[in-house]
This record gives structure tokens, sequence and C-alpha cells, in this order.
């Protein structure tokens, strides 16, 4: 088994000569080790797109709108990927960004782990029909389960949800009422003597 | 009174850096403290009359265990080289997680040997190899066998009888990554594991040596001494594999500095000093003048370091003995600023490592501070502005920014990594192929590029927005936001010009680890000794601390 820490170093030398600058690699370089990390098919997929990339001209997107679509040929997954990560405090802003045509898109999720990580917000992706949770890049979940991720998605929509509880009211004051059945009620003497404190705060 | 922090762009200029000596900071050090209550045992010592076979060796405390598992090899004299191209060594060392099974040790066998080209497992921790000096093993042999104990003037010479060739860990060749065991209270400091390597290897070399010298002569055979054990380490050589190293873990090495300048700092501001103290350094300072004249090398440079080492140290001698007293106010403030004064830097920097020697309430805790969580500091901030970057760099790059690269002495030499081998190289880009493969070590160079392009931008520009049009200069935008943080991240030099001595960043990461007697063999590897004095594993739960000083060797 390749260790991630090999896998880093060789996927940063990789990219570095697929063409990328040294600094764009040490990113992808972080992205793929965490998708490994994750158990997605991290460098499967680069492997193939670096592969495509010899016969196909894909686009880079360097600022990021709401809306987003390429002229010709699918975007590329890493300057994308990337353009998310350095524009976060922009495009966290953006109640829904769209994206036609991404290529390899399991590559530009480790991006957008690393960016709910960095905007502190989860961040849910739909890929054509299928959604993902990326979660503070502590794990993503998706229903790509037991099947492969496509090598091209037409339509992707990416929304930051705001940090609030997945649960209601009524469900947390029943959870609550019943972790207050380990608390002992104080009668008059425990009250004065139980907490430590003086009987008067006057000075 | 307050002292300052030593400003980085002195300290971390490379003449300096390769200036520095072990201290208690240094790693084999620290780890000798954070084992010494662990059981040491030997567990399987399975070697033939002529000293090949298997040995496992282990450091046991509650649940956890750490065993070194050593493969000693039959090799051909001329099969036996230091250099990274080697394919066989006299023995191979990986160290285990835990108590490993038979099949481990079958498993092992017929990967640990092969080094670079097997494969380990998240189970192994660091990986190794040494070669014997020859010389003195076959001497140590001989004479034991005969009932003697060898020639101290041949041991004291080389001080060891196995050199490593390489120590490697953090996830290479598919060990452990390093994620798995950081939170480990006793591994957290670095190299640790590296150095417990070491440490056992040193005591099988022991244990080899004598069961060869029995095996050739039952009825005479005596063991080495323990004194004169004691007085071996373990050699290793170092070649330019280490340089890249300070340059790509730029938080860590930080840590590293920032831990010796602020305890340099806190000792130069300790009011009065206590008679023991004081004692107690200037009996280092006096004892450590065996390091310097046993100290051997062939490189005139490191001879004329050398000399001009032991001049200065006898001349601080002479002055604290006569023209100092302890007794005045922050006298390591006063003997500090005196040697700034009065001797060159190595002897600098080799008096502050001694002046640490009293004081493990002020090293200890600086200690914990030596590793570093990189992935923290990895997200360039780029909500930042042009200007916010040009300020940084011109307030901790203002030497960088003053080499022109336009001068062919300025940019003389790239980096590369070696097809062969995969290992780090250097070379003249003028007079070599392969430079338009240079790998981004040439920070400074790459710093001013950075710094020329900003000025050229809106000052209210994003940092994002720079980067989407400049990507070639990411891996430096990252560098800089760095330093703004660790001030001491950072090399203060220029690493590819015509003048650049590389064993300078070999010798700075080989005094973190606790080496002593540098002896380059040109200005890009060189040979040192580790754990030499250092207790012997039954002597651990109780042992001089200032043992580096008292060597015999």
């Amino acid at each position: 088994m390749r260790s991630l820490s090999e896998i880093e170093t060789a996927v940063k030398r990789a990219s570095k000569a697929a063409g990328f600058s040294w600094g764009n690699s040490e990113e992808i370089g972080k992205s793929i080790r965490q998708l490994e990390l994750f158990g997605l098919p991290g460098v499967k997929n680069l492997n193939q797109y670096y592969t495509d990339k010899q016969k196909i001209k894909f686009e880079d997107l360097n600022l990021i709108s709401e809306k987003n679509k390429p002229l010709l040929e699918a975007y590329c997954p890493i300057i994308l990927g990337i353009s998310f990560l350095d524009q976060i405090k922009l495009v966290e802003n953006f109640e829904i960004i769209k994206f036609e045509k991404i290529a390899y898109p399991v590559i530009f999720l480790s991006f957008l782990s690393r960016a709910s990580e960095i905007s502190g917000k989860k961040i849910y992706a739909k890929l054509d029909q299928n959604e993902i949770l990326l979660n503070l890049n502590v794990n993503i979940c998706s229903s790509f389960f037991n099947q492969e991720f496509p090598e091209f998605v037409d339509k992707v929509e990416i929304k930051f949800l705001n940090n609030k509880d997945n649960f209601t009211e009524i469900e947390w004051n029943n959870l609550y009422k019943l972790a207050e059945n380990t608390f002992v009620e104080e009668s008059d003497s425990l009250k004065q003597a139980a907490a430590g404190a003086g009987l008067t705060d006057n000075d | 009174m307050k002292v300052e922090l030593r400003d980085p762009n002195t300290i971390m200029k490379l003449s300096r850096l390769g200036s520095f000596h072990q201290s208690k900071l240094s790693f084999l050090r620290s780890f000798l403290s954070e084992f010494k209550d662990w059981d040491y045992k030997k567990d399987l010592f399975n070697l033939d009359q002529n000293g090949y076979g298997e040995a496992v060796y282990s450091f046991k405390k509650k649940d956890r265990v750490y065993s070194l598992i050593c493969f000693a090899n039959k090799i051909k004299d001329k099969e036996r080289s230091d250099r990274v191209i080697a394919t066989k060594w006299d023995a191979a060392f990986t160290l285990h997680d835990g108590v490993p099974s038979k099949d481990d040790i079958k498993r092992l066998k017929n990967e640990v040997p092969k080094q670079e080209v097997g494969r380990l497992s998240f189970k192994e921790l660091t990986l190794s190899r040494a070669n014997k000096s020859v010389r003195v093993f076959n001497h140590v042999v001989e004479y034991l066998s005969e009932g003697k104990q060898p020639d101290l003037n041949l041991l004291s010479k080389v001080g060891y009888l196995y050199r490593t060739t390489a120590v490697y860990g953090s996830g290479k060749f598919g060990l452990a990554d390093r994620f798995r065991i950081k939170n480990r209270e006793e591994i957290n400091g670095p190299f640790r594991l590296e150095m417990m390597l070491v440490y056992l290897v040193r005591q099988f070399t022991f244990d080899q040596v004598n069961h060869v010298a029995y095996y050739k002569n039952p009825k005479k055979a005596v063991k080495l001494e323990k004194q004169i054990c004691k007085n071996l380490g373990i050699g290793n050589s170092t070649g330019l594999g280490m340089a890249p190293f300070i340059v790509n873990h730029p938080t860590l090495l930080n840590n590293w500095i920032l831990s010796r300048e602020t305890a340099l700092k806190k000792i130069r501001e300790i009011k009065i000093v206590k008679n023991e103290d004081s004692e107690l350094f200037k009996d280092c300072v006096k004892k450590s003048l065996k390091n310097i004249t046993s100290w051997n090398t062939d490189s005139e440079y490191q001879q004329n370091k050398i000399r001009l080492l032991l001049k200065d140290v006898e001349g601080f001698i002479i002055y604290i003995e006569n023209n100092f007293d302890f007794k005045t106010e922050y006298p390591f403030n006063t003997l500090y600023l005196w040697l700034e004064k009065n001797v060159c830097e190595e002897c600098i920097e080799y008096i502050v490592s001694i002046m640490m020697e009293p004081y493990n309430n002020i090293t200890d805790p600086l200690v914990a501070n030596m590793s570093s969580d990189e992935e923290k500091y990895f997200n360039i901030p780029t909500n930042r502005t042009v200007q916010e970057l040009i300020d940084i760099i011109e307030a901790r790059y203002p030497n960088i920014l003053e080499i022109n690269f336009d001068q062919k002495e300025n940019n003389q030499n790239f980096w590369f990594i070696s097809k062969n081998k995969e290992e780090p190289r250097l070379a003249d880009r003028f007079e070599e192929h392969g430079s338009e493969l240079e790998q981004p070590l040439a920070i400074a160079r790459d710093i001013k590029k950075l710094y020329e392009k900003l000025l050229s931008e809106k000052d209210n520009s994003t940092i994002a927005k720079f980067l989407s049009f400049n990507s070639e200069l990411r891996h430096v935008v990252r560098r800089a936001f760095i330093i703004e943080k660790f001030p001491y991240s950072e090399i203060q030099d220029n690493t590819i010009s015509k003048s650049i001595i590389p064993i300078d960043m070999l010798r700075l990461k080989l005094s973190f680890f606790g080496a002593l007697k540098f002896d380059p063999r040109s200005d890009k590897w060189l040979r040192i000794c580790m754990f030499q004095g250092a207790p012997l594993p039954y002597e651990l739960k109780n042992y001089d601390e200032q043992w580096v000083y008292k060597t015999s060797n």
C-alpha cells in the first residue's frame, strides 16, 4: 500500500510534469492526498485526466461568477478548484454557484472539500443527478457509493450551507430533558455549601 | 531586562546555520530524556558465527512497544558503498510498531535489506541501513577474540563500528504516515523514532562485534568493555538528500530555530545566576575542549574552522576564568555580547549551545514546541492585498532583495532530482543539462521575482486576483505568508549562488539531530557521529545529562 506521503509527493511531481506551476502542483498534491484518505479515487482520476489533457484543451476558469459556462471544452477541474479556493471569500457569498461541463469532477471535489474547511461551512454539491456533502474537510458524503465517478458532468450546482443544527428544537429539548436526569436536585444545605463559593459577594 | 530574539537576517544566513552545534534541544538528547524510563530488551539475537542473521531490540512502556528489527548480511568489500547508489549494505534495519510476529520478520527479511526498492507497511515506522567501518570492526573482533581490549587510539580516530547511510521515516517506501502516530505523547518531538532506531542500532553493533569475536575464539574471547562501548557512537554519511528538507518544511525549521533562540533569550535574561549553574556551564565548556581536539577531519575547510574554534574557545575560557564575575547581574547576556564582539560564528553558536546545559527548566518546555502541524499553514490567505504582501517581503527578506540575479554567479546552480535515485542534486546551470527541470528550491531568486512582479500591480488588488494570472509564483506567495508568522522559517541566503556551501544546510539539520564531529568529505557530503558518549541502554534510568562533554574519544 502506498502511504499518503508517497501519494502527495508523486502527485506534486507528476502535476509539475503535466504543466502546472510548482505552487499549483503543491495544491494538487494536498487535494489528491485528501481524496485518497477519504477512500475516493483521486490517483485514478488524476491519471486519466492527465492522459486526456494531452489530447483535449480543457478550459481554465480563473474568475468564478454565479453562472459559469465554458466556451468549448469542459473546465479543467484543477484550475477551477484552485480558483475556487483562492476566491472563497467571494464565492461563499453567492447563493448558488452553477457550472456547466467539468472534467473529472472528483478532482474538483477535493478542492471543494478544502474550501469547506477554509470557509467553516458545509458545502452541498450536485453533479448532474448525484448529491454530495462536503463536511469541513473531515469527510465527504456522496450518493456515488458503489458507482464510478463520471469523467465529465454537464451541470454542477454548489451551495454553501449556513451553520445550523440538523435537528429540531423539540428533538433537542427531548434529549436535553433526558440528560437532566443525571443532575441532583439541590437541598437548602447543598445550595449553601456544595458550590464552594462565599454566601455573599459584597465587598 | 528584556532581551530581543536574535535577528533572523543574521541567524538564518547559511554561514551561521552551518556553525550550529548540538545542544540540549537536539533530538537525540530529547529522545534519551523521553525514553529513559522505558523498558529496554534484546528480544531476539539469531546471528550465525560470522554475525549474519536477525536480531530484535525493543523499548516498552505499558501497552506500547517499539521494536528494532536488524538484518545483518554478508557483502563483498567491493559492494560496500556509502553512496545512495549502493544496493547492498552490511546491515539493514526497520523500527516496527509493536511486537513483530514471525510472519512480520519473514516479510521484512525480504524487504528491509532492499531498502528503497523494498516495500514496507504502515506497521513500520522508520527504515535504515549501515555499513561497517571494516578497519575498526575487524580490529575490535581480532583483539576481543584474543582476550584483549582494542586500541583506543584507532577507535578514537573513527568513533564508531558502523555508520548509517540513510534513515527514512514519515511514509517513505510505504512506512507509516506521520498522521497515524502523531498523537502519541512520547514522540511529540521531531525525528524521535529515527533517533530511537539509530540508538538501538548502536547497541546492535556492540552485541554483534562481541558475538563474532566470541565465535572466533570461544575460549579466549572477552567482551568489549562497557566504557569503550559508551565512547563509541554510530557514524552517518550524509549527502545532499538532506538539504532540501529544511527548505521544504519552513514552519518546522522555524520551530527548531525559534526554540533555540528563545532558550538563548531566556538565559540572557537571567538576572542572578546560581553558583552551581555557572560552575556547570564552565565545567562543560572546559570539558568540551576534548570534543574539539578529538575532532578529526581531512577537510581543510573544516580543519580551519576547528582551529579557529579551538583558539576562540580557549580565549573564552581565559576570559571567564580571569576577567569575568558570574556574580554580576545578567552574566550570560554580558558573555553573549562579549562573544559577538570577540569570536567567530562557530564559537558563538558553540557557546550558545553550552549555555543551555544548566537550564532544563528553560529547554524542556521548548522541546515540545519543535514539531509543526504544517497543514495548518498551507492555505494562502488570498483575501489579503498586494500591498500587504509587498510589506511582508520588504520586512522579512531585506537582504534577499539586494541580490542581483542577473549576475551569473548569483544564478549559477540549480537543484534537481536525479532520475537514477530520486535524490536531490545540485549542478551548474551553465555547464550541465536539466535546469529546465529545476526544483523550487531557489527561494531567494523567486521571492525577488515575486517582489518585482508585485510592484507592477495595483496595491489594493487581492492576492486571489494576483494568483489567477501569476500561478508560477504561487509557491513563494505561500512562503511569504508563512514567514510573516514564522520569522525563522526561511534561509536568508541564496541557495543557488556560485559560492553556496551546501554542507552548511546539512550541518544545520544534523546539529539539531545532535550530531558531533562534522567531517566534510567535500562541499556536498559529510560524515558525522551520533550518540558518542551516550549512556548505554542499561544506564538510561540514571545517566549524566552532560554526557556529550564527557566522552573520552
